[in-house]
Formats: structure tokens, C-alpha cells, sequence
């Protein structure tokens, strides 16, 4: 008996040590200096690792600009690896564009540097940032083995800077989240979106203000840009993804709003059909489902009236 | 001895000693649920009772249940049970003059099979249900109203509203506020609604409601109503707090 629980050990030891937590990281080039890590369309899971994001990073005369850290230290250290051993030069700092956990759960591997973050990013990786980190080790388990909460050091200042020989622009906006910083490099026209702009993949909402969101969308269309980078999804060099962005969040509020003023529960909404449209989009209907707790019972108590309190 | 021993154990082990039907949710905790909230009568699994829920819970606190129950005549009570949470059983219903059907929202601890059961008048149970994921931790949290102090100005007040649905029938929809305290977080005593009734105008009585801990903070209802516009709620919280409202469309 005692032999046989010896082999059962040490099965599970050869088996852990099998897996090696190597994120598939593929540099794609998509303007000059620029690249861009591309992660799955895809849900958190124990297979992907949480390597469902875009993180990218520019290569400037005085060192590399990372944007965005990825789910987990894991990630962000192979993340700053790669780049180094790629480029030949040092990360010099990093701008996270929002609070939410596939974007700066890596920033550990990069603590020694700025990073940089709008103001309400910060406080929300520290007022969510644990909470975050529960739900990630229980979505993707090992991957996140060592992972804890890094909050961005530095508040992002707005406006043009120069930086080894790129011109970058920080803007603040906001919809997806509170804050959602913009990275827009006028040396290569490349813009990087965050998660302001989702391509084939549905947009989330767990912190989203939608009228505030199409606002920002409509302020990124009026930038020159000739690439244009999503916080998931493939690269473009056309505004189309902010467009379907646009078009998916409309149908989500108008869609929200009617079935609110029907006097429809939540269950009934998630039954709401996705149109032809959105039907390619990936996690179309997980993330209505999502949506629908997230942004729904504030359109649903606009809909009650106080009754009338008997004695 | 010996055999007395083994004739225990698979008693225990063994689903198929006393089930009438095999639980397609496989839960871990049916014999449990069978025998202390289906007091151990008969039952079936019954595709008759349809249950809904997101496959995963977004919000721990506030997860979506609707369950329908078409096509069984004389229903007389219809029970709700999270198998897993540390307090398994969460409403039970007996619609009197409405459609056996509702939507609620309750807390889970951790993913959970929910069993809805329907008991008709020759005494049998009719199951169905779904397997929620979730986060959990939805059990042992402070209410929001209880963390913030702010349930005391508000505690009972009704909002509500009544629509005219295409199938025919009506839709009323309650908001009970309420912190509903489970008396699982610490320091802080059990604290919910413990029954609710709607009546139609007149006073007759539409349907009774008896809530426990796992419903969510500051409840919302949604009742598939007889084509009537006027309502009155009726009910108490464990503190003996009276609820009493009249809904007009």
C-alpha cells in the first residue's frame, strides 16, 4: 500500500514538472520599433494561462516602452525577457492602460522601473487588486504561482513626450473603466487603444459607463492614426474595430434599456438573440451574459416606482 | 461484524438503494436536500421544471435564478435549494392564483448545483435544476446596507411595477429593500425577510413566499400575475418588521 501511494506521488510530481507555464510570446512587428504580444480572443482559462491580452512595446534609442504587463508575473517576467533578449536593450518604463487584471498583473517583473498609470488606475488596482487576484488564481491556477498586487509607481502625465526619438502622446478617457489611458506614438502613427477598443471579441463592462465609453471612441476617430492597436484582438491599420466596438455597445444599451422598460428579468435578457452582425465576435454571448449583471440593475430600478407604504 | 459494516457503507455510498431516479446534476449533496427539504418523499426528475441561470455567476451576491413549472396540474409548494451553500435552502413558493413561475437572485459560497422542486397534489416531487460556477464568498459578506449603516432609513420600503406581456399575462416585478443577512459574516446577526405574499386588490391571496438567508440584499421578484394592475404585499423579516405596500401600474 505504502509502494503504491510512493508511485501515486510520484506520478503527480513528473506531471507538475511536465507543465512549464511557457507563454506561446510571439513578437509581431507592426510598424517601425513597434511590436505587438497578440493573446487569444478568448476567456480565462487554465490552458491559455490568461495570455488573452495585448501587451506591446516600442524600441526607442534610449530603451524599450512596454505597454501593458499581461495576467501574471510569469507573463510579465517572460514578457521582459523576450524583449531584452530580442532588442538588445533595457525596458526603460511602462505604461499600464487600465486597472483590470489581464493588463498589470506583470508589472512585479518590472517593479524596479516607472510604470505609469492615470491617477484612478492606480487607486483601482489598489482598492480591486486583491479581489482580482483571488479570481485570477481560481481562473487560471499555477499560472499565477508568486503573482501579487504591483500598483503602478508613477501618475501618467497627459500630453506630449519625447522618448529616445518617439514622439508619445498620453491621453485620459475613460468608459471602460474609469480611467483607460491611450498610448498614440506620432512618430509611427501607431495608437494604442487599451481596451477602449475590442476587435472580433466582445467588449466587457464590468466597469463600463457606456454613454462616457462611445464618448471616448468618438474622440479616438478624430486621431491620425495608421495602426491601430486593441486591448484584445488582431491589429489594424483601419478604424474598423472601433467601429464594431461602437456598433456591439449601442446594441448592448439599447437592448439593456428595452427589455428594462418590458419589465424583463435577467435570465430573460441573456436570451436575447445576437445579431448576424456579432455573430463572428468572439464570447458574444458570455460577455452578454456579463453584462447583463453588470449594467442591468441600474436600468431595471429606473423602471420601479416607490408603492405606496400601508400603515 | 464485518458484514453489518459493509452493508452500512453501501447503503451510504449507494444512490441507487432508495432513489426513484438518478440526479443529472450529480450533486454531491441530493440524499441531503432529499431528505431534509423534500422530507424524504417521493420524487422524480422532471423536465417540466425548467431552471435558468448563467452557467457562470458574474456576481456571487446577486445570481440570477428563473425557474418555470408548465404542464403539472395542481401544484402545491415549490422549493428552492443551493445544494453546496452552507445554507442550502433559499425560498419556497406556493402560487395559489399566478403562473408557477419566478425570478430571484441569490447569493452563492461557491458553484453549486440549484435544485428547484415542484410537489403536485398526489404528493410527488417534480425536479429540475442547473449548475451555477462562481467565485463565491457570496454567503459571508456583510450586506452593503449593513456595512454602510444606511438599511435603517429605508428598511421594508417597496418599489414595483406591472407590465402587460405579450403571452397574455402580466409581469410584476417587487424590490423589497432589505439587508438580508445570512449570520454567517462575522458580528453580524440573521436578518431577512422571512415571508412575503402577494394578494390582488381585494385581498385575495395570489401567491405566498417564504424567503430565507440566501436571497440576495434588498430583494427583486418577478411574478408572471393574472391580468390585474393592483396589488398588495404582505409580509415580516425574523425580526418581526412588517412589510405592507399597494403596487398600481
Amino acid at each position: 500500500m505504502k509502494r503504491l501511494l510512493g508511485i501515486g506521488l510520484l506520478a503527480c510530481s513528473i506531471q507538475l514538472s511536465a507543465a512549464s507555464f511557457e507563454y506561446p510570446l510571439q513578437p509581431q512587428a507592426i510598424a517601425p520599433d513597434t511590436f505587438v504580444l497578440e493573446g487569444k480572443t478568448e476567456d480565462f482559462s487554465k490552458e491559455n494561462g490568461g495570455y488573452i491580452v495585448n501587451a506591446a512595446y516600442i524600441v526607442t534609442n534610449d530603451g524599450v516602452v512596454v505597454i501593458d504587463t499581461g495576467p501574471s508575473r510569469r507573463f510579465g517576467e517572460q514578457q521582459r525577457a523576450l524583449i531584452e533578449k530580442a532588442t538588445g536593450k533595457r525596458v526603460i518604463r511602462v505604461y499600464i492602460t487600465h486597472h483590470h487584471p489581464d493588463h498589470f498583473f506583470g508589472n512585479q517583473a518590472f517593479a524596479d522601473l516607472p510604470i505609469y498609470a492615470l491617477p484612478e488606475t492606480i487607486r483601482g488596482v489598489q482598492r480591486e487588486g486583491e479581489t482580482f487576484s483571488n479570481n485570477m488564481y481560481r481562473l487560471i491556477g499555477d499560472w499565477m504561482r508568486d503573482t501579487s498586487v504591483v500598483a503602478p509607481n508613477q501618475e501618467a502625465k497627459l500630453g506630449r513626450e519625447v522618448i529616445g526619438g518617439h514622439e508619445l502622446e498620453l491621453l485620459a478617457f475613460k468608459g471602460h473603466t474609469p480611467a483607460d489611458l491611450a498610448v498614440f506614438d506620432h512618430t509611427t502613427g501607431v495608437l494604442f487603444a487599451g481596451d477602449l477598443v475590442f476587435n472580433q471579441r466582445a467588449a466587457t463592462t464590468p466597469h463600463a459607463n457606456i454613454v462616457d465609453w462611445l464618448a471616448s471612441l468618438e474622440q479616438l476617430l478624430k486621431l491620425p492614426f495608421k495602426v491601430l492597436v486593441p486591448g484584445h484582438g488582431k491589429v489594424t491599420q483601419n478604424d474598423q474595430p472601433i467601429a464594431q466596438t461602437r456598433a456591439y455597445l449601442v446594441w448592448l444599451q439599447t437592448i439593456l434599456q428595452q427589455a428594462a422598460a418590458n419589465g424583463l428579468d435577467m435570465n430573460e435578457v441573456m436570451a436575447t438573440p445576437i445579431p448576424a452582425d456579432f455573430k463572428e465576435v468572439a464570447l458574444a454571448q458570455n460577455e452578454l451574459n456579463r453584462s447583463v449583471a453588470h449594467l442591468y440593475p441600474a436600468l431595471e430600478a429606473e423602471q420601479l416606482k416607490p408603492a405606496k407604504q400601508a400603515e | 461484524m464485518r458484514p453489518l459494516f459493509i452493508f452500512l457503507l453501501t447503503s451510504l455510498l449507494s444512490p441507487w438503494g432508495w432513489a426513484a431516479d438518478s440526479d443529472t446534476l450529480n450533486s454531491p449533496q441530493w440524499q441531503f436536500v432529499h431528505t431534509r427539504f423534500l422530507k424524504a418523499e417521493p420524487y422524480q426528475f422532471d423536465g417540466a421544471v425548467k431552471v435558468e441561470a448563467p452557467t457562470d455567476a458574474e456576481d456571487s451576491l446577486n445570481v440570477p435564478i428563473s425557474f418555470q413549472v408548465d404542464g403539472l396540474e395542481g401544484i402545491q409548494e415549490i422549493v428552492v435549494v443551493a445544494d453546496l451553500n452552507p445554507i442550502p435552502q433559499v425560498l419556497r413558493f406556493r402560487p395559489k392564483e399566478m403562473r408557477p413561475h419566478l425570478s430571484f437572485r441569490m447569493k452563492l459560497q461557491q458553484g453549486s448545483p440549484i435544485h428547484v422542486a415542484a410537489k403536485t397534489a398526489d404528493g410527488l416531487w417534480h425536479v429540475g435544476g442547473v449548475w451555477v460556477n462562481a467565485a463565491g464568498g457570496g454567503c459571508t459578506l456583510p450586506s452593503v446596507g449593513t456595512a454602510s449603516g444606511d438599511w435603517t432609513k429605508t428598511l421594508g420600503q417597496v418599489s414595483a411595477n406591472v407590465w402587460q406581456r405579450p403571452d397574455g399575462s402580466n409581469r410584476l416585478r417587487v424590490r423589497v429593500m432589505h439587508p438580508m443577512d445570512t449570520g454567517l459574516a462575522s458580528g453580524i446577526p440573521t436578518f431577512h425577510i422571512e415571508n412575503l405574499n402577494v394578494l390582488s386588490e381585494d385581498g385575495k391571496v395570489l401567491a405566498e413566499l417564504d424567503l430565507f438567508e440566501p436571497i440576495s440584499e434588498n430583494p427583486m421578484l418577478s411574478f408572471d400575475v393574472p391580468k390585474q394592475t393592483q396589488f398588495k404585499l404582505e409580509g415580516r423579516d425574523n425580526n418581526g418588521n412588517k412589510i405592507q405596500a399597494e403596487v398600481v401600474q
